[in-house]
C-alpha cells in the first residue's frame, strides 16, 4: 500500500459529462472505491450507482472522499483543481488536456502550503495494481502486481512499456502519468523520491521526453537519492527543434529540452537507457536480472 | 502560435510602450508611401516569422521615399535565408517600414515561461542584436535572470535593479522600469510563451524594443481571439494547419515513411524507432483517443499528399481506443481512397486478436506487425522492394 494511493483511496470525480463517468464505471469494475461525482446542477442524482453533488466541498463531507480524478474541460480545470485543493483533497489526478499554460502557473504556485498533491495535468493518472486502485483512464489489462514502479510523461507509450514489462512476467508496484505539460504537478523527482522509500518498488521505469529540463534534475537526484536500478527511455530523438511535438511540454526551445541531452544526464547517472521503445522492459532486466520470473 | 514583428509591435502600442512610427506594406508602392509618410530616413523590414534577417538582407536603411521603394521592390519575393529559416528560406511577401532610431546602446530583454522554477523569467543582457544562445553558451556571466512569483507579479524594484544591473542610468532606469512593467502586463493579460525583445534600444534617455518578437500559448487561444485573428496562413504549414481542424495533432517532416499512431509519446517514439531501422519518417501524427473510419480517412489523406510517401505505418496501442474499431477503420479508409503505397499495421491492446483477424480476411493489402520493432522493421523493408 503506497503512501499517496491504496485500498483506502475513496475517489470523486470532477467532470462528469461523458469521459467521467465511463472511466468512473472502468474504475469501479477494476476494484477502485468511486464515491461520488461533482455535477453542478445536478446535485442529488445518481448516474451509474455514482452519487451527484453539486460541488467538492459538499461531495467530501457527504463521502470522505479523499482522491479526485478531474474530466473537467480546459477552459476551467485550473479551477477544478484548486476547488479540490481548498476542500483539502490529499490527492487531485488531472486527466484534462489543453489548460493554459498561465493557468497551471497560478495553480501551482496556489497549491503551495496546501495539503494536496496534484498529478498531471494532461496525463492518463495511477495505476495500483496490488490494491486495485485505478485513477485516470489507463487500460486495466495489461497492468499486473508487482515490484516494478514507472513514470512517465505519456499516455499509450507508458502502456507499451507497461505492456512490454507484464510480458517479461514483472509486474508493476505504482504506475504514475506525470503527464505531457510544460508545468505540472508532481514532477519525476516527486516520483522517485516516493519510489526510493516504497517497500513494495524495487526498480524503477522512467519514460521521458523532449522540452525542459526535468530529466536531467532527475538524473541528478538519482545518482544522490535513489539506490534501486532505474531503466529510462526518451522519446523524440528524431524531433525537430521548435516543433511542439503533441504534448504542450515536448518542444525543444533555444536549443534546449533534447532528447539527446537528456539521455547523456541519465547515463551518467548510472541508468541505463533504451536506445529503442521496443526493448524498455529488456532493459530493466538489464539493470534488475532477478526481477525476471 | 508565431506573429509578425510590425503585429507585435501593434501589441506593445496597445500596452502604451512606445514604438517607433511605422506602417505595414505589401508593394514598393505602398512602401514609397509609408516612408512619405513616416518621414526622414526609414528602415525597409521584411516581415517573416524567423530572426536573423539583418544579416540575410532583410532589413535595409532607405534615405529617401524613392530608396525605400526600390529597396522594397528588391526585398518583395526574394527568399530570406537566416540561420532560423533552413536552407529553403522564407519568401518576403509582407514588409514592415519604419522610423528609423538612434541607436546608443544595444541590449537583449526576453520574458519566459521558466519550467525549472514554474514562474515567469526576465532575461536580460547587455549583448544585444547578437545571437543570444552563443552569448549564453560563450559568456553566460552576461545573461541576467531575474525570477517573477506569477501570484506576487513584477515588482518595481525589480525592474529598477534589472535596468542598473544593465549599466542604465539616470531617467533611463524609470524608462526601463515602465517598459518592463507594460510587457509583463503583455506577457500574462495575452498568455504568451515568449516575448522577446533583440534589441532592445537605449536612445538618449529612452529605453526601447527596436525589434519584438512575440510566441503565444497555443492552449489559451480559445480566449484570444483577437490573437488567432492574427495568424498569417503563408507562415504556417498547410497540413498542420488542415489537421488541426480535423482534431489531428500534426508535425510535417522529410522523410519518406508516413505515420500514423495514437498517443503523443508514442507517436515520438514511433519517429525514433523508423529512424533506428535506417529509414525517415515523413511526418508525426498523433491520432488521439479516437481512431475510427473518419479520422483514419483524413490521416491516410493527409499523409499522401505527400508525393514523397512510399510507405505508411500504422502503430496503434488500444487501451480505450479498442483495436478492432481502428482495423474497420484502416479498411473503409484504404477502400475509400484506395492506397498505393505499402500500409505496415501493429495493433496491440484491447480486441487486438479480433483487430488482426479483420485485416487478414479483409481483401486489402495490409502487411500485419507484431510489436513496434517488427513494425519498424517491416514498413523499411517493404519501402525498399
Amino acid at each position: 500500500m503506497s503512501a499517496w494511493i491504496g485500498s483506502q483511496t475513496r475517489l470523486l470525480v470532477q467532470g462528469f459529462g461523458r469521459e467521467g463517468p465511463r472511466h468512473a464505471a472502468i474504475s469501479k469494475q477494476y476494484g477502485t472505491q468511486v464515491v461520488g461525482a461533482v455535477r453542478p446542477g445536478q446535485g442529488g442524482t445518481e448516474v451509474d450507482g455514482v452519487p451527484c453533488f453539486e460541488n467538492v466541498k459538499r461531495a467530501v463531507e457527504a463521502t470522505q472522499a479523499n482522491a479526485s480524478v478531474i474530466f473537467v474541460p480546459a477552459p476551467a480545470a485550473g479551477d477544478a483543481i484548486l476547488e479540490a485543493a481548498a476542500a483539502e483533497i490529499p490527492l487531485v489526478v488531472c486527466i484534462t488536456e489543453g489548460i493554459p499554460v498561465r493557468d497551471m502557473l497560478r495553480v501551482r504556485a496556489a497549491l503551495r502550503g496546501t495539503k494536496t498533491r496534484l498529478i498531471g495535468p494532461n496525463c492518463p493518472g495511477l495505476m495500483e495494481p496490488a490494491s486495485k486502485v485505478r485513477i485516470g483512464i489507463a487500460p486495466p489489462s495489461i497492468f499486473k502486481p508487482g515490484p516494478v514502479g514507472v513514470v512517465s510523461r505519456s499516455g499509450t507509450l507508458t502502456y507499451e512499456a507497461v505492456h512490454q514489462l507484464s510480458q517479461l512476467g514483472i509486474g508493476q508496484s505504482t504506475c504514475i502519468g506525470i503527464g505531457g505539460d510544460p508545468i505540472p504537478g508532481t514532477s519525476f523527482i516527486d516520483a522517485l523520491e516516493f519510489f526510493a522509500s516504497d517497500p513494495a518498488t524495487q526498480a524503477v521505469v522512467m519514460i521521458g521526453e523532449i522540452g525542459g529540463t526535468a530529466e536531467e534534475a532527475a538524473a541528478e537526484y538519482v545518482a544522490a537519492h535513489v539506490h534501486k536500478p532505474v531503466a529510462a527511455f526518451i522519446g523524440g530523438r528524431t524531433a525537430p527543434p521548435g516543433k511542439r511535438m503533441g504534448h504542450a511540454g515536448a518542444i525543444i526551445s533555444g536549443g534546449k529540452g533534447t532528447a539527446q541531452e537528456k539521455v547523456a544526464a541519465l547515463e551518467k547517472a548510472g541508468i541505463a537507457v533504451s536506445d529503442s521503445p521496443a526493448t524498455i522492459g529488456a532493459t530493466l532486466v538489464q539493470v534488475a536480472p532477478g526481477l525476471k520470473p | 502560435m508565431n506573429v509578425h514583428e510590425y503585429q507585435a509591435k501593434a501589441l506593445l502600442r496597445e500596452y502604451g510602450v512606445d514604438v517607433p512610427p511605422g506602417k505595414f506594406a505589401r508593394t514598393a508602392d505602398e512602401a514609397e508611401q509609408a516612408a512619405i509618410a513616416i518621414g526622414g530616413t526609414v528602415v525597409v523590414k521584411a516581415q517573416v516569422h524567423a530572426g536573423g534577417r539583418g544579416k540575410a538582407g532583410g532589413i535595409k536603411l532607405a534615405r529617401s521615399p524613392q530608396d525605400a521603394k526600390s529597396i522594397a521592390s528588391e526585398m518583395l519575393g526574394m527568399r530570406l535565408v537566416t540561420k532560423q529559416t533552413g536552407e529553403k528560406g522564407k519568401l518576403v511577401s509582407k514588409l514592415y517600414i519604419e522610423a528609423a532610431s538612434k541607436i546608443d546602446r544595444e541590449l537583449y530583454l526576453a520574458m519566459l515561461v521558466d519550467r525549472a522554477t514554474q514562474g515567469v523569467a526576465i532575461i536580460a543582457s547587455t549583448e544585444g542584436g547578437m545571437d543570444i544562445e552563443e552569448v549564453a553558451a560563450r559568456t553566460p556571466e552576461k545573461i541576467l535572470n531575474v525570477q517573477i512569483d506569477p501570484l506576487v507579479g513584477i515588482c518595481g524594484f525589480q525592474a529598477r535593479n534589472l535596468a542598473l544591473d544593465l549599466g542604465l542610468e539616470g531617467k533611463q532606469v524609470a524608462s526601463f522600469e515602465k517598459l518592463a512593467l507594460a510587457l509583463y502586463r503583455l506577457f500574462l493579460e495575452k498568455d504568451c510563451s515568449l516575448l522577446e525583445i533583440n534589441p532592445l534600444i537605449v536612445s538618449g534617455q529612452e529605453v526601447g524594443p527596436l525589434d519584438c518578437k512575440l510566441g503565444f500559448d497555443e492552449n489559451a487561444l480559445f480566449r484570444h481571439p483577437e490573437i488567432e485573428a492574427l495568424r498569417d496562413p503563408d507562415e504556417e504549414d498547410a497540413r498542420e494547419t488542415e489537421a488541426g481542424q480535423h482534431g489531428l495533432s500534426w508535425v510535417s517532416l522529410e522523410g519518406n515513411i508516413g505515420c500514423m499512431v495514437n498517443g503523443a509519446g508514442l507517436a515520438m517514439a514511433t519517429l525514433d524507432i523508423i529512424k533506428l531501422a535506417g529509414a525517415e519518417p515523413a511526418n508525426f501524427l498523433d491520432v488521439g483517443g479516437t481512431a475510427d473510419a473518419e479520422r483514419v480517412t483524413q490521416a491516410f489523406r493527409l499523409i499522401l499528399q505527400d508525393e514523397r510517401v512510399e510507405g505508411i505505418l500504422v502503430n496503434i496501442f488500444g487501451g480505450i481506443v479498442r483495436c478492432d474499431l481502428v482495423a474497420e477503420g484502416v479498411i473503409e479508409a484504404a477502400k475509400r481512397i484506395g492506397v498505393a503505397v505499402p500500409v505496415v499495421v501493429r495493433l496491440d491492446g484491447t480486441n487486438a486478436e479480433q483487430a488482426r483477424e479483420m485485416l487478414a480476411s479483409s481483401g486489402i493489402s495490409i502487411i500485419p506487425a507484431a510489436g513496434m520493432q517488427d513494425a519498424a522493421e517491416k514498413i523499411v523493408a517493404a519501402v525498399r522492394s
